[in-house]
């Protein structure tokens, strides 16, 4: 049953995952991420928990919790990790190997500073790691959540994304965020209407509803018969630079083809300013809150806030950005978030982009509500 | 009379007798080099496989190195992960499935160099998989580097002057961290013991007693530059190799 909670934003991660059905938490500890696994632990050993068979382990450092993930996927229970900065690093081993075989990891990334070991508060300097991590080339879907209601709503979102497209997903989110406390509303996804995506084993699965070949790239499968039973190999390690090159191109079809259904963007304020700012995360709720002040002034703005940053919303950033008269792209790193605006408006559009890039720093309304009334 | 010569067995069905019933005949002539141990530590895993029945219940998780080219040996669910990250991938898929008998494959380098904080941390906390590590005592698919293994003085392709002094010896660590685990070293030359090796390894799974660790000792001509002289891969695989690593239950 629905109901309100003043709760932490890492519990409501935590949260967020029991409601969606997950079985799994594999995951190693780090600021600021550490309350999940603590929620979490605690959920597994309880009466209901250990009824339910949850499964959480601590791994000996983040490659094994990552590869610990793959393994749970692997065998069809819906997993998950949650991780930071230095430990979100080392993870992208296994989260390169999800990418190549789309094996449906779901991943909570609290953002704390960067580079290196650096602060353990907050960031936005994950952008670039979480979108195109690894040596592939960056077929993920992620997600910026902009509040802690939203780390609940998309925190539920996630796993369906990631079991119905079978790609590496990820709740991309902050150390203000994850530790932040706030009302949320958390509730079971089956009253508003939200059915989840059934999981489906890798190995051993005895009931296969779709075929694991629609799934995993045709140089990655070998399905062969022996004694009326089907079993199923998977490789990553390739002999030709041929079945590589299928590998990518078939992966990006399918990921081409669910962009338009997965792809999410919010369009805040009113449509006639002049001035747009594009930002994610929590540094749109600021830019929400500086929306409303100038409201009424002559110095209206809007929002443009991507949703998902991969895949991003290209074309509906450059619907927005027609007729703007400033662009400012607002983001507590330098120039991961302004990469995609550039790339997307590239061709289409004639302002000058500002830049207003404050690494490791929360930005406030005010700072907003400055640059556009005192430029 | 002449003895007649031996037929060289090039077709899958030539195989069929020699393999155990769990393994691909399709996929025979296998791809590991000529003389390699690895077809015989498989064989050895795929016979106990056969006796066990478990042949459908088996989660076969193979490292990178030479190791992964065993990805299709084997009639089983099989998946190649990453350099030393097979024994967690197994961690995990274990405990999402604990009703699956879930096997890691690795080399020597996959185990105790790059994995080596993975194959530690799995013993210490019992988890219910089995182990298989190929020790021969080099880093064989990516040139003939120096392992963890490398005995000492021996000239490798980046130990030109000689390996190390000191080389692990793994069974004896993990006994040391977990008492209760299942840990043995065979050797590729003597199969029967081998195969009731892996036979007991894969059973201590699957009645829940926790950790199973079963080390290899195995040949690799190619790098070892015995190719043309099997008598003295032998020789050090029997000698050199078991000598300093005791063949033994711990």
């Amino acid at each position: 049953m629905s109901e309100k909670k003043f709760i932490m934003g890492n519990e409501v991660m935590g949260r967020a995952a029991r409601a969606a059905g997950a079985k799994a938490l594999y995951g190693y500890p780090i600021t600021p991420s550490s309350e999940i696994l603590h929620f979490w632990s605690g959920e597994a050993c309880g009466e209901q928990g250990r009824k339910e068979g949850l499964v959480f382990r601590q791994a000996e450092d983040e490659t094994g919790a990552g590869f610990m993930l793959i393994g749970g996927v692997l065998a069809g229970a819906r997993s998950f990790t949650a991780t930071a900065g230095p430990g979100h690093v080392l993870m992208q081993d296994a989260f390169s190997m999800a990418e190549a075989m789309r094996i449906p990891v779901v991943a909570f990334i609290t953002q704390r500073g960067g580079p290196s070991t650096s602060t353990v508060i907050y960031s936005q300097s994950e952008v670039n790691l979480t979108c195109f991590g690894g040596n592939g080339n960056g077929f993920r879907v992620v997600y910026s959540p902009s509040n802690l209601q939203e780390l609940f709503d998309y925190g539920i979102k996630i796993f369906n994304t990631a079991w119905k497209y079978r790609f590496p997903t990820f709740l991309l989110a902050d150390g203000y965020l994850a530790k932040m406390m706030g009302e949320v509303e958390v509730y079971d996804p089956a009253e508003k209407g939200i059915k989840m995506v059934p999981t489906e084993a890798y190995m051993l699965e005895k009931d296969r509803k779709r075929p694991l070949s629609e799934v995993v790239p045709t140089p990655e499968i070998d399905i062969r018969e022996d004694g009326g039973r089907q079993y199923e190999c998977l490789r990553n390690c390739l002999n030709l630079e041929e079945e590589t090159y299928a590998v990518n191109m078939e992966i990006k079809e399918a990921f081409d083809k669910a962009a338009p259904e997965i792809v999410e963007h919010e369009d805040y304020g009113p449509q006639d300013a002049k001035t747009l700012v594009v930002a994610h995360g929590l540094v749109s709720s600021a830019v929400r809150a500086a929306v409303d002040a100038l409201a009424e002034g002559q110095d209206k703005i809007r929002l443009f806030r991507p949703i998902t940053l991969r895949p991003f919303p290209e074309e509906a950033l450059r619907q927005a950005a027609r007729g703007a008269e400033r662009i400012i792209i607002a983001e507590s790193a330098v120039n991961q978030l302004a990469r995609f605006v550039k790339e997307s408006l590239y061709g289409h559009c004639d302002t000058a982009l500002e830049e207003y890039f404050r690494p490791s720093m929360g930005i406030l309304p005010k700072e907003i509500i400055d640059l556009v009334t005192k430029a | 009379m002449p003895e007649s010569k031996p037929k060289r067995a090039t077709k899958p069905e030539d195989f069929e007798l020699a393999l155990p019933k769990c393994a691909r005949l399709s996929s025979k002539p296998h791809s590991f080099c000529q003389g390699c141990g690895h077809p015989e530590v498989l064989k050895a895993l795929g016979f106990a496989i056969d006796e066990l029945g478990i042949q459908d219940r088996v989660a076969f998780g193979v490292d990178i190195g030479c190791s992964l080219l065993s990805w299709d040996y084997f009639n089983m669910d099989s998946v190649e992960t990453h350099h030393g990250r097979t024994i967690p991938t197994m961690v995990g898929f274990h405990h999402a499935n604990p009703e699956g008998v879930a096997v890691a494959y690795v080399g020597d380098g996959g185990a105790y160099a790059i994995g080596s904080g993975h194959l530690l941390n799995a013993a210490i906390r019992n988890e219910n998989i089995t182990v298989i590590v190929v020790n021969n005592a080099v880093y064989a698919m990516t040139g003939g580097q120096e392992a963890p293994t490398t005995l000492p003085g021996r000239k490798v392709a980046t130990a030109p002057c000689g390996a190390d002094e000191y080389y692990i010896k793994a069974p004896e660590i993990i006994r040391n961290v977990n008492p209760t685990a299942f840990v043995a070293r065979g050797i590729t030359s003597v199969q029967a013991p081998l195969r009731t090796i892996m036979k007991e390894a894969l059973t201590h799974q699957m009645e829940g007693k926790g950790f199973a660790f079963v080390e290899v000792l195995s040949q690799c001509p190619l790098n070892w530059k015995t190719l043309d002289k099997p008598e003295k891969t032998f020789e050090v695989l029997e000698k050199e190799l078991a000598q300093a690593y005791p063949v033994k239950r711990y």
